[in-house]
């Protein structure tokens, strides 16, 4: 899985003053990372590989307030019996639980899309995760820098 | 969950086949579990809402698991196909089990 490498990991705990002001407002936080993300997604997808693609996520470059971040996402799908996606799920890497959202469709929902609103500790990857009818899985992943931080502490 | 304030957005009328966008929002503080009370250092525990459900005439629509990541008064836009008329249930549960449900109805022509 190379969208989760280490380098990954090394450049976003350097992204800058932004997000170091908003991680020292969160001095014990045990925040997950990229490893604890990975193993979230590897519990629900199991040994399938993620391919890239499909699956688009609207967010914002930067979040003023981590206490509410709006999050988007579509997959590209004719929404069928036979060819429909099953589910989204959502991840923070940098939040103190990856998880966000885990979102089953059906085919009643004609377009596998919908937007929420999370809380983002720090600036850090967005990743989605998409289980299509088929057995396939996608992903996609985003940077949103974050202001503040938004899980309390 | 009797303080929580649920509030839906269907369009009354929609043409068959057609995928109408359903806006929701619900009232909760969504506390994470992560917080401490300043005063005593305890952590203050988690109580959320942990699922949120659509139906359509009794059909699952939309399912999902929500965790602490999810911001307080949780909204959620998403997309129902028309197919016939009748009914939209929503349905929110908490970590106590406490369920708000809301209906919505909406004709198909």
């Amino acid at each position: 899985m190379t969208a989760l490498s280490r380098r990954d990991v090394l450049r976003l705990s350097g992204a800058g003053a932004a997000a170091f002001v908003a991680s020292s407002l969160l001095p014990n936080l045990a925040a997950a990372d990229a490893a604890s993300t990975a193993a979230a997604i590897k519990k629900i997808i199991g040994s399938k590989t993620l391919q890239q693609g499909r699956i688009t996520l609207e967010l914002p470059q930067i979040a003023e307030n981590g206490n509410t971040v709006p999050v988007g996402f579509e997959v590209q799908s004719p929404m069928i019996g036979a060819d429909h996606v099953k589910a989204v799920h959502l991840f923070a890497e940098g939040n103190p639980e990856p998880s966000v959202a885990s979102i089953r469709f059906s085919p009643a929902s004609g377009r596998a899309k919908a937007a929420t609103r999370m809380r983002l500790a720090k600036t850090q990857n967005i990743i989605a995760v998409a289980e299509m009818s088929d057995g396939s899985v996608y992903m996609a992943k985003t940077e949103v820098k974050v202001t503040i931080g938004g899980c309390g502490g | 969950m009797a303080k929580s304030k649920a509030r839906v957005k269907v369009p009354k009328s929609a043409k068959k086949g057609e995928i109408f966008q359903v806006k929701t929002l619900i009232s909760h503080k969504m506390e994470s579990g992560q917080r401490k009370n300043k005063k005593t250092g305890a952590k203050i525990p988690r109580m959320i809402i942990n699922n949120f459900t659509c139906t359509y005439n009794g059909d699952m629509v939309i399912d999902c698991d929500w965790f602490p990541s999810i911001s307080a008064n949780p909204y959620l836009a998403f997309f129902v196909k028309a197919d016939k008329s009748g009914e939209l249930a929503f349905k929110w549960t908490d970590d106590n089990g406490k369920t708000v449900e809301k209906t919505a109805s909406i004709t198909v022509n």
